[in-house]
């Protein structure tokens, strides 16, 4: 008994020992989770199945919470000499990652021909936040775009046509007076729409902008924005309009977190929210419901949202290697597949939407395509230097404008003059 | 022989000093010196800044707001959740029935964590279909929506920090209030003194101690319990639940700007520190210790 023990152990010890030889490469990837559902054993059982192919590396994935956690933990770890080797940060970190000069170019890594084939694969939409200064900072990873739920048993009742979604923004406020639904009393028991408020209003706020003409909110460089323009004071007028005047939305600021709950549960039979829902959605709603594009005004627009591989500085250059290798590996059709069906995430790549099981899904589940239909109307998401600052002044100033604090035309004003005051150091 | 007294001595504080050096006093130091210091990032070293970061803050509306709602926040919080943890105290005190289950009741909202409790309250709050609007409907009041509008965001997380640690606070009235001897009771039963009479000049002096420590604590929760915020308002709409301690975790951890974040806590430590060595000094006078 004793001896089988001793040479199990002394097995396992050998076994050990080869198998941590010098070919071994450890990788730390930290990763947030922003959408319900189980979005973390999905990368769990991604990066377990790149181990098993690839037995000579060992990546360790660590969930860290929201985005913001995520960041935080970043930074924090590469400030203090122990940065992980790969991240997936929101890809409107970029200047802020360039700025702690924490992050490596993933450029300097491929090949001429794989700056075309791989780099180049991914929709131009999602790389509009990822590449500045002609290097490209972050690989598309979970992206998403905000969309449309409808309530189809809400618009049959209202005596609308189930099928069709409001296109403009006229269609909207037409469409949103015969659902809104008013008791007795005048209260309301049905909301025509819900534009979700809370936290970061600007992000649906920037599809807005678009739809009424204006490309982004900010320049490629990072070092200009443009909040006070016609085309976005009139996105503002028109977000303010749909709580006051038209009266087809609850006032006061809307809970982003609350939005499939107040769908799901009939309080609202229009919603704005991430594609990154329409998983959550699909399980829970007990009555049909219809995704459609962001309404356009003068043109059809959306922003894009979510997050991107980062590459971290200080690693080894074996490291580095076995980094971009995985994230070559994870982004490639079959995988990327995977991780759209399982999470709602917009598959970033053309050829992703070319395998059968993405084709078999779209067929499934039409709402899907929706998204990839409005990426080619996407605008970039707000991306600056500063940019959880700036972001913050033109979250509060929308928020000023929907409460009645300020005119849409003043808040936007005061917006403009504030992050001109802090982009200034950047010019 | 001195000597090695000395060693032993030290061998013995070492462990408690090194933690109160190492994770304390050091980083207040450090607090201090980088709040005379601008930020550095990776492409721009820091630089000296003298008093920059505090004359910056004399225009900085926001943190003015955040001390406003700051002062208004803990001019509630703190003499409201003493006077409900001792009128819950001397409610579950008395042989009433279901006591036990009472004293649990009220105890209760202490022991949930604080971001688990604002989720459930952020429901309550919703308009439309939250527990509130569902009990105000009925009632046949047009449903309003608490966090989201600015005239009521800050007292809806107000209440919550109440609900939450008034329960605490009352089981240190609840110790308080056994300690003090039935002979006293007695003693007044036989004088004929009123039971107000007798709670104004018997229990309240008695339990002076007790208050003196919960109201340092309801103070110090007033300027530290921010957890909620983050769940329910992230200090919005438009910065007016904003509070000192959330403006200093936006400004460190979501801006990086961890210059500003240092000065703005070395004036949140500053205020304290005056809060607390005024209540140990003002009240103390009127404290019985026996």
């Amino acid at each position: 008994m004793t001896n089988t023990l001793k040479s199990l152990l002394a097995g396992t010890a050998a076994i050990a020992l080869t198998s941590t030889g010098a070919l071994a490469v450890d990788l730390e990837f930290y990763f947030p989770v922003a959408v319900g559902g189980d979005a973390a054993s999905v990368i769990e059982d991604l990066t377990q199945a790149y181990m098993d192919e690839n037995p000579d590396v060992s990546i360790n994935a660590v969930y860290t919470g929201s985005y913001a956690d995520t960041t935080t933990r970043a930074i924090t770890a590469a400030r203090g000499g122990n940065a992980p080797q790969l991240a997936i940060l929101l890809s409107t970190d970029m200047f802020a990652m360039i700025d702690e000069d924490i992050v490596l170019p993933w450029d300097d890594f491929v090949s001429e021909e794989e700056l075309e084939s791989w780099i180049g694969g991914f929709y131009p939409a999602f790389m509009r936040n990822s590449q500045t200064e002609g290097k490209t900072w972050g690989i598309p990873f979970q992206r998403s775009t905000p969309v449309l739920f409808w309530n189809k048993d809400a618009f049959a009742a209202a005596g609308l046509d189930a099928d069709v979604a409001p296109e403009t923004w006229d269609d909207l406020v037409e469409f949103g007076k015969a659902l809104t639904i008013r008791d007795d009393a005048g209260n309301v028991t049905q909301w025509g729409v819900r534009f979700p408020s809370s936290g970061f209003p600007s992000w649906l706020y920037t599809g807005l902008v678009a739809s009424n003409g204006q490309d982004a909110l900010a320049n490629e460089a990072g070092t200009e924005v443009y909040f006070n323009t016609p085309e976005a004071v009139g996105a503002l007028e028109y977000l303010v309009s749909l709580a006051g005047e038209h009266e087809i939305m609850a006032p006061g600021i809307l809970d982003w977190g609350a939005t499939p709950r107040a769908f799901l549960d009939g309080e609202s039979a229009i919603v704005w929210t991430t594609t990154g829902n329409l998983t959550n959605i699909r399980a829970n709603a007990t009555f049909d419901f219809g995704v459609g594009m962001l309404p356009a005004n003068v043109r059809p627009g959306a922003p894009t949202g979510g997050g991107n591989f980062y590459l971290f500085d200080g690693a080894s250059d074996e490291q580095l290697e076995a980094a971009v290798d995985f994230v070559k590996w994870a982004t490639a059709p079959e995988q990327a597949a995977d991780w759209s069906i399982a999470t709602g995430y917009v598959a970033p790549r053309e050829d992703t939407w070319d395998t059968t099981r993405m084709q078999e899904y779209a067929q499934e589940v039409p709402g899907a395509l929706v998204a990839r239909e409005q990426l080619q109307y996407a605008v970039p998401e707000l991306s600056t230097f500063e940019g959880p600052r700036i972001t913050q002044l033109l979250n509060d100033n929308i928020a000023a404008a929907i409460v009645g604090d300020k005119t849409p035309a003043q808040a936007l004003a005061d917006a403009q003059t504030a992050a001109d005051a802090i982009l200034a150091a950047y010019q | 022989m001195f000597r090695r007294d000395w060693l032993i001595a030290f061998t013995f504080l070492a462990p408690a000093l090194i933690l109160l050096f190492g994770f304390t006093h050091y980083p207040a130091i450090q607090t201090l010196i980088d709040s005379f210091w601008t930020t550095p990032r990776g492409r721009r070293p820091a630089t000296f800044a003298g008093l920059g970061n505090y004359t910056r803050m004399l225009e900085d509306d926001i943190f003015r707001r955040a001390m406003i709602n700051n002062a208004i926040y803990a001019a509630i919080t703190i003499p409201t959740s003493v006077a409900l943890a001792l009128a819950m105290a001397l409610f579950v005190q008395g042989r009433i029935l279901g006591r036990g289950f009472l004293r649990m009741a009220y105890f209760t909202p202490t022991v949930l964590p604080l971001i688990a409790v604002a989720n459930i309250w952020l429901f309550f709050y919703l308009p439309g279909f939250g527990l509130f609007e569902q009990l105000r409907s009925w009632a046949g009041f047009s449903p309003r929506n608490w966090i989201g509008t600015p005239d009521t965001a800050l007292y809806a997380v107000t209440v919550v920090t109440i609900w939450s640690q008034a329960g605490f606070f009352m089981i240190f009235y609840l110790a308080a209030l056994q300690t003090i001897p039935p002979s006293l009771r007695d003693a007044a039963a036989i004088e004929g003194c009123a039971p107000l009479t007798f709670f104004r000049r018997v229990t309240w002096p008695l339990i002076m101690p007790t208050t003196l420590f919960v109201s340092v604590n309801a103070t110090i929760n007033a300027f530290r319990t921010v957890d909620h915020i983050f769940v329910m308002t992230q200090g919005g709409p438009n910065n007016a639940s904003m509070l000192l301690l959330y403006y200093i975790y936006e400004q460190g951890f979501r801006f990086w700007d961890t210059a500003y974040a240092s000065a703005l806590t070395v004036v949140m430590v500053t205020i304290l520190a005056l809060i607390g060595i005024g209540q140990f000094f003002l009240l103390d006078r009127k404290v019985h210790y026996r």
